[in-house]
């Protein structure tokens, strides 16, 4: 990805259920901010809401950052970093096919993520953690 | 955030207020399932024009609110999904197959209406 200069930042720990919720209010609040249509801020909450699930069913605890962040062209953009630290996704490439998973759940997250956003990037470790960095630039 | 339900003639009317934690949706999911007999509903409306998020879980739910309600013997139709949500869904890939949808609550009253009589003339529900 790009680099980008980062704006402004809001960070959400997340817990349990209700931490998603937050988490994908907070970061449609500064898409809102940062005057994306309505289309775009639900699909922007849509992906944080995916991302933030990930870390309460594989990992427990974790993190979600949204920055508000700029292009070297002043384009504005929203950037979401969901890190945990938990078992590790153990073969990536599996991860982001379509219908897998390993929870027995519909197993749509990270694909579906992928489509929703304009970049995606993810580093995952097997027994310390994943990282998964995702970001939309304003049309 | 709990969900007011309302009996209005043979049906419950869930109006969903506003966002939904998972605990708040498969609560939602329990008192519906339970309270269809003892009201004796015969259809069941969700209506989720104030949710700006439907994620997986909240689409897996309504799913299963649906089919749950059937195997008990009523139909469900949820209604109000707002556009930007319906785009967000179906980008995920998320779809609610099998599931009745309209676009209002008054829509959704008359479908209900609908399928009833339909039921009814079927006399499949004619020994209830």
């Amino acid at each position: 990805m790009e680099g980008a200069l980062i704006a402004d930042e809001v960070r959400v720990p997340i817990d349990s259920d209700v931490d998603i919720v937050t988490a994908r209010q907070k970061g449609r609040e500064m898409a809102g901010h940062c005057g994306f249509p309505s289309t775009e801020l639900a699909v922007i909450a849509t992906a944080i809401s995916e991302l933030a699930r990930n870390i309460v069913r594989y990992a427990i605890r974790g993190e979600i950052v949204v920055r508000q962040i700029g292009k070297d062209n002043g384009k504005p953009g929203i950037e979401v970093i969901a890190s945990d630290d938990g078992p590790g996704i153990p073969d990536l490439t599996l991860a982001l096919q379509d219908g897998y998973s390993t929870s027995g759940s519909l197993g749509l997250g990270l694909p579906g993520v992928r489509r929703l956003m304009d970049e995606f990037d993810i580093a995952s470790e097997f027994g310390r953690g994943t990282i998964v960095t995702v970001r939309k630039w304003k049309r | 955030m709990q969900v007011p339900i309302l009996k209005q003639g043979p049906y419950l009317i869930a109006m969903v207020q506003s966002a939904l934690t998972d605990e708040d949706l498969k609560q939602l999911r329990d008192t519906l399932v339970d309270q269809i007999s003892h009201v004796r509903a015969r259809g069941v409306i969700v209506d989720v024009t104030a949710l700006d998020v439907i994620d997986s879980f909240a689409t897996r739910t309504l799913r299963d609110i649906a089919h749950m309600i059937r195997l008990r013997g009523a139909e469900t139709v949820i209604v109000g999904i707002q556009p930007e949500v319906a785009f967000s869904m179906v980008k995920l890939g998320l779809t609610l197959e099998g599931v009745a949808t309209s676009l209002d609550l008054e829509e959704g009253l008359a479908y209900l209406d609908r399928s009833l009589r339909g039921t009814v003339a079927d006399g499949r529900r004619a020994h209830r």
